[in-house]
């Protein structure tokens, strides 16, 4: 949840942003209200609201005079490229860099990326399955 | 938004040989929750009770909503002063100190005093001298809240109070908040469990403004830096290193200002571990060089003295 690591307005745009990527707010779906981020974050309203309002800026968030906040059409695709981009540095760097740690050579760790990749398929595939039933 | 109503320029008090205030310059703006931190006779409660007319200035001028608040109805009316003990006449129970707060705050809301006495499990036909510790908190408490006066001071208002009940006071402080805006001035100890709720921090120390601004932005002015000596202290070669700690051959460094991905990066290679730091940690980094020794300090905490100056929530009526 909330940490003391950066401010914490970044951190409800994060969160906001997290819920679009990963499609639990889907385009053109209201957002909380800046109260409701409040309460149930525990912060103050005043900063929920520069959360709210720097994805607004960014035009990831749109307002609606006197109904609330909606999610941009197109937002998720603009934040999965944001995403993307960051990815390399955010996720293989690091991995890479614990990776020569241990002495796991590129082969061996692209081995491992292809396992993963094949976990997820039986995963996914799963998950259809109950989803179908 | 930005409409200051309280100012105040150049303030002291003296008592004796104490200097409990000197020479602070502060302004407190509309509608905003701010946290008044710092260690035990550091003079915040001197300085809310000049703002609040239960103390007097040595020196400097205070004004609230553009007035003097000394004798001034006006003023006074619009302000609610919760203290940390708070005295209440010897035959009143929390339904008479309710009474007299509905009568002299206009926004009184007595529903909501009244669900908040039945949250808090208080004894409402009980002398209130015959409450427990927390239970005195929770009338200061509860009228501090239903009063909605424009501006409301709490002054460590939780002494007693379990964690269950400091929660539900800090979540009825917000709703409440952000449902009737209203300027909020928060003293604590307990840093941790209110940094979130502030919107505006303000330290103090041996009666001097140590630091006044966004708690946003004193969230990540600062970082701890930890791992093997040498490594640490070149990496935060060139910082403003706030506090040192060691431990063997390892050093734990708050250092001002924000690490950039590569600076981040860089550290990671080193070794060092990044993390950090709350605003209680802020604060105890910031006051601990304090220097001066504890009594002196706790000398200055002793209450301001009130006597012959009518309570906020007494038989002010």
């Amino acid at each position: 949840m909330i940490d003391d690591s950066r401010p914490i307005f970044m951190q409800i745009a994060q969160m906001i942003e997290n819920d679009i990527v990963d499609g639990v707010l889907s385009e053109e779906a209201q957002v909380p209200s800046t109260n409701e981020f409040a309460a149930f974050h525990r912060i103050n309203p005043a900063t929920a609201a520069k959360g709210v309002n720097r994805l607004v800026d960014d035009g990831i968030l749109y307002k609606k005079r006197g109904i609330g906040m909606f999610v941009a059409t197109g937002s998720r695709a603009i934040l999965v490229g944001r995403r993307r981009e960051d990815f390399y540095e955010q996720f293989v760097r690091p991995l890479a860099r614990e990776a020569r740690k241990l002495g796991i050579d590129a082969e061996q760790l692209l081995a491992m990326m292809a396992r993963e990749s094949a976990t997820d398929v039986d995963h996914a595939i799963v998950t259809e399955k109950e989803g179908a039933l | 938004m930005s409409i200051p109503i309280v100012q105040v320029q150049n303030l002291s008090r003296r008592y004796r040989d104490v200097t409990a205030l000197d020479g602070v310059n502060l302004s407190l703006e509309q509608d905003k929750i701010y946290g008044l931190l710092g260690r035990n006779g550091a003079g915040k409660t001197t300085l809310m009770s000049i703002l609040t007319a239960q103390g007097f200035a040595s020196s400097g001028d205070v004004q609230v909503f553009g007035e003097h608040p000394y004798e001034n109805e006006k003023v006074l009316s619009r302000i609610c002063f919760i203290r940390e003990s708070q005295k209440y006449p010897d035959d009143f129970k929390p339904v008479h100190a309710f009474k007299a707060a509905a009568l002299f705050y206009k926004n009184w809301d007595e529903a909501m005093a009244l669900t908040l006495a039945e949250e808090f499990q208080l004894p409402m036909k009980r002398r209130i001298k015959k409450l427990s510790r927390g239970q005195l908190s929770a009338v200061g408490v509860i009228i501090g809240l239903a009063s909605r006066a424009e501006l409301t001071f709490f002054d460590e208002p939780y002494l007693g109070l379990d964690a269950v009940a400091r929660q539900l006071f800090y979540d009825r402080l917000l709703t409440d908040y952000a449902q009737f805006p209203r300027t909020i001035v928060l003293s604590s100890h307990l840093i941790d469990e209110v940094a979130n709720l502030l919107e505006h921090v303000i330290i103090i120390d041996k009666g001097r403004i140590l630091i006044d601004d966004d708690a946003e932005n004193i969230r990540g002015s600062a970082i701890n830096v930890a791992g093997t000596g040498a490594r640490a202290e070149s990496f935060a070669a060139g910082r403003t290193i706030v506090h040192r700690e060691n431990v063997g051959a390892l050093v734990s460094l708050t250092i001002e200002g924000t690490l950039s991905p590569a600076e981040r990066r860089e550290a990671q290679e080193l070794g060092l571990e990044v993390s950090p730091v709350s605003l209680q940690q802020f604060v105890i980094r910031k006051t601990l060089d304090a220097g001066a020794p504890l009594e002196r300090a706790s000398t200055g905490a002793a209450p301001v003295k009130t006597a012959g100056t009518p309570t906020r929530t007494g038989a002010r009526r």
